[in-house]
């Protein structure tokens, strides 16, 4: 028995564990593998926190402008403050735990990142992802072994369990033994983000395969600007995948190139004369669209000039991982990058303090629609993360009522997953019409070929469920008639005020789907 | 063109009798590996391999499996290795209970880590130790354990997958807790190593598994004052 269930054992789950542990609060950390294994372990580049400790003068309220503008004004600003004003006191806090994050002689080390004048990243080389999760999982296991955490790895997530718009916990399988268990409680969704919506296609794990997020949205929950994908400026392609170069090789001096007239054009630089390289990444991955639609070829991230101590104490494991996959070293030889699809700024709907608009459900994490607007910035991944699964977990303890109600074991029926084919299909649909430059001509097209596909034959339930998320995303797409930050639309080039709101999309029980547009909330002056 | 044969182990229990069934693969993708092949494989049998992947960039550890007789990642592993013999045979890691195919259970590695209590008891800085560093890039995936001829499932010895993560403690390890820690190391893993280091040869993150067992045993065993570089 326990109080809360938290769905997914990245860095939102963990942080949400630790959080209710500490207030003797249980939980069920349900996940597919084990934490070791989640998404959160290949962040690479850091955690953006107003630390001051170059001697910038950087301020959280700098901060929260940066994470404001880079978001082009989409994000709610309350969410953002929060966010941004106890980013300081998380770094400290994982510092505490025994985070290696490189130091300056005195103090936490910071580098620079996109969209933010001032150093502001905290980083551990190029790894901080995996040495933030090694702290992390190692302080989780404390309370485990308290009996405050009980692990469920090798689970799988079913469905919400639902009564009149109120959840009562979540339908869970045992992937090993294929057991299936409702378990009774709170529920807390910190899934991940939709890599498997676009297989191969995404920097992302696997296992994030989206299916929570859509088969959530077909049983009501709403998702918010799921129009938002973050197209991550250097990536290169793996077996099976987009591999990322972290945003730290430009934040330490790499510069991106095309060659035009026999010559190295350092297009970003004669762009963007202020932060060059170092802009919000979807204007990276933008320009880099036109520079090689006008003059085609490749584009090539030069870290040549890299000084000798930031390949041995900032990137190494960059370089390492660039040697192996492309048999490259890049202190000598340019990169060939393309952009890949890295992040979903959209996701599950939440307010300020992460609740859903079903009772007793929340959400943390990338899987949610929260904190980054219409572009993240790099570094604001992991600390909306923690934070966000902090904070959902503050939520639960002062507001939820917790009832003890036992697990019950279910022997009805379960539905198969999604078939590989099927899945690849809705895939190139859906890339046809979202790619970093857009039309209504294409996603009309994108649309008709979705719906002919839906019409093809009798699906199964998670079939269904991600027809219905890939229909909800176009749609999202094709009615946001503005360009703002990932979503740029050629026949609509400029940003709107009219479209500066959320783009809410909701599933009825018929299985209609609705995007209307919600007004973004003003500041609050105690937020 | 790459052409081979996918020597699979299967079964569809753990009750089940393990047997060898051979695929024909064949990819246009000079760079595919283990797991990409897989992956495709699976697109076209009825009854998919059963394995276990996530990140397939050699970062989460999930995919560890034996390649031609050698614990390795299934993503870490290129097919072009295999192409002159013809063939590459896929196992399940051997000293975890099997579940299905290639997925084994490696539960006993992570209740390992529970019953040594590793975690810091009250809070701790490593100020940027490259000890802890490294310590903190392990994988928990279990090549190392697989290869060693010390660890087996259910015994004393936790296995290197233990001193990686005790490791990253030592460096910062809090005097109220080096009583229990230094007692738990020795008895788990101090004890057990027979130091053949094979561990260190396939350790898929590249772990310099001998330096940290010098520094761990030092702290922990000898009580020699712990001089991390910075």
């Amino acid at each position: 028995m326990q109080n809360v269930i938290i769905i997914g054992a990245g860095l939102a789950g963990l942080s949400a564990a630790v959080t209710l542990a500490k207030e003797n609060i249980s939980c069920a950390l349900i996940s597919l593998q084990n934490s070791e294994r989640a998404q959160s372990v290949l962040a690479e580049g850091g955690i953006n926190a107003a630390l001051n400790t170059m001697g910038e003068n950087d301020t959280v309220q700098n901060h929260y402008e940066d994470t404001l503008r880079g978001g082009v004004y989409l994000a709610d600003p309350n969410a953002v403050q929060n966010l941004t004003g106890h980013a300081p006191e998380i770094v400290r806090w994982l510092e505490n735990l025994g985070v290696p994050f490189n130091m300056t002689d005195s103090d936490i080390m910071l580098r620079n990142f996109g969209g933010q004048k001032k150093k502001r990243t905290a980083y551990a080389r190029s790894s901080t992802g995996k040495i933030i999760m090694t702290a992390l999982i190692d302080e989780v296991r404390k309370y485990e072994t308290a009996g405050l955490v009980q692990r469920f790895a090798h689970h799988n997530f079913i469905q919400l369990l639902l009564e009149n718009q109120n959840c009562t916990g979540v339908r869970i399988q045992n992937v090993y033994t294929k057991q299936v268990t409702d378990f009774k409680g709170i529920v807390l969704l910190c899934s991940g983000g939709m890599n498997g919506i676009f297989p191969g296609r995404t920097t992302g794990t696997t296992q994030n395969s989206g299916d929570v997020t859509a088969t959530v949205f077909r049983q009501g929950v709403k998702l918010g600007n799921l129009e938002m994908l973050q197209y991550h400026p250097t990536t290169i392609g793996i077996s099976g995948k987009r591999c990322l170069i972290t945003e730290a090789a430009r934040g330490e001096g790499g510069r991106l190139y095309i060659i035009r007239n026999q010559q190295k054009w350092y297009f970003m630089e004669e762009k963007y004369p202020e932060l060059k390289n170092l802009m919000p990444r979807d204007v990276v991955a933008r320009e880099m669209y036109f520079v090689r639609r006008e003059l085609g070829g490749e584009i090539f991230l030069d870290m040549t000039e890299l000084p000798e101590i930031a390949w041995e104490k900032k990137l190494s494991d960059l370089r390492q991982e660039i040697l192996h996959y492309l048999a490259v070293d890049p202190k000598t030889t340019p990169v060939p990058v393309r952009e890949g699809i890295h992040y979903f700024m959209g996701g599950i709907d939440t307010d300020v303090l992460h609740r859903t608009n079903i009772k007793n459900l929340y959400a943390a994490g990338e899987c949610t629609c929260q904190y980054h607007g219409a572009n993240r910035l790099g570094g604001n991944s992991m600390l909306g993360a923690l934070y966000g699964g902090r904070k959902a977990a503050e939520t639960i303890m002062h507001t939820a009522d917790f009832k003890s109600e036992e697990n019950q074991s279910y022997t009805g029926k379960i539905f198969p997953p999604a078939s590989p084919v099927l899945i690849q299909e809705i895939s190139q649909i859906l890339l046809s019409g979202l790619g970093i430059v857009r039309n209504q001509n294409d996603l009309q097209t994108a649309l008709r070929e979705l719906e002919m596909l839906s019409q093809k034959k009798v699906y199964s339930f998670y079939e269904q469920n991600r027809l219905l998320l890939a229909k909800a995303m176009l749609l999202s797409a094709l009615e946001r008639k503005e360009s703002r930050g990932a979503h740029y639309r050629e026949d609509y080039p400029e940003k709107n005020e009219i479209f500066r709101k959320t783009a809410i999309a909701e599933c009825s029980p018929e299985l209609n789907i609705r995007i209307s547009f919600r007004p973004i909330p003003e500041k609050r002056s105690d937020a | 063109m790459i052409s081979l044969n996918l020597e699979i182990l299967r079964r569809n229990s753990p009750e089940e009798s393990p047997v060898w069934k051979s695929y024909a693969y064949q990819t246009e993708d000079e760079n595919a590996n283990i797991a990409a092949a897989l992956t495709d494989l699976n697109q076209t049998l009825e009854n998919p391999v059963r394995w276990e992947c996530s990140c397939l960039q050699k970062k989460c550890g999930a995919c560890a499996m034996i390649i031609n007789h050698r614990p390795r990642l299934a993503c870490d592993v290129p097919l072009k290795e295999f192409v002159r013999a013809g063939s590459v045979k896929l196992e399940p890691l051997r000293k975890f209970p099997v579940i299905a195919d290639l997925i084994v259970d490696r539960s006993i590695l992570f209740q390992n880590l529970k019953t040594m209590q590793l975690w810091f008891a009250e809070e701790a800085k490593t100020n940027g130790s490259q000890t802890a560093y490294e310590a903190s890039r392990c994988l928990q995936c279990g090549c190392c354990l697989e290869i060693c001829p010390n660890f087996y499932a259910g015994g004393e010895f936790a296995g290197m997958a233990a001193m990686t993560l005790t490791a990253r403690l030592l460096t910062a390890l809090p005097e109220s807790q080096k009583k229990e820690i230094f007692k738990a190391y020795r008895k788990h893993i101090y004890e057990g190593c027979g130091k053949s280091l094979a561990c260190r040869d396939v350790c898929p993150a590249g772990i310099e598994i001998d330096k940290l067992l010098v520094h761990s045993n030092a702290v922990a065993v000898w009580k020699r004052k712990y001089r991390h570089e910075k």
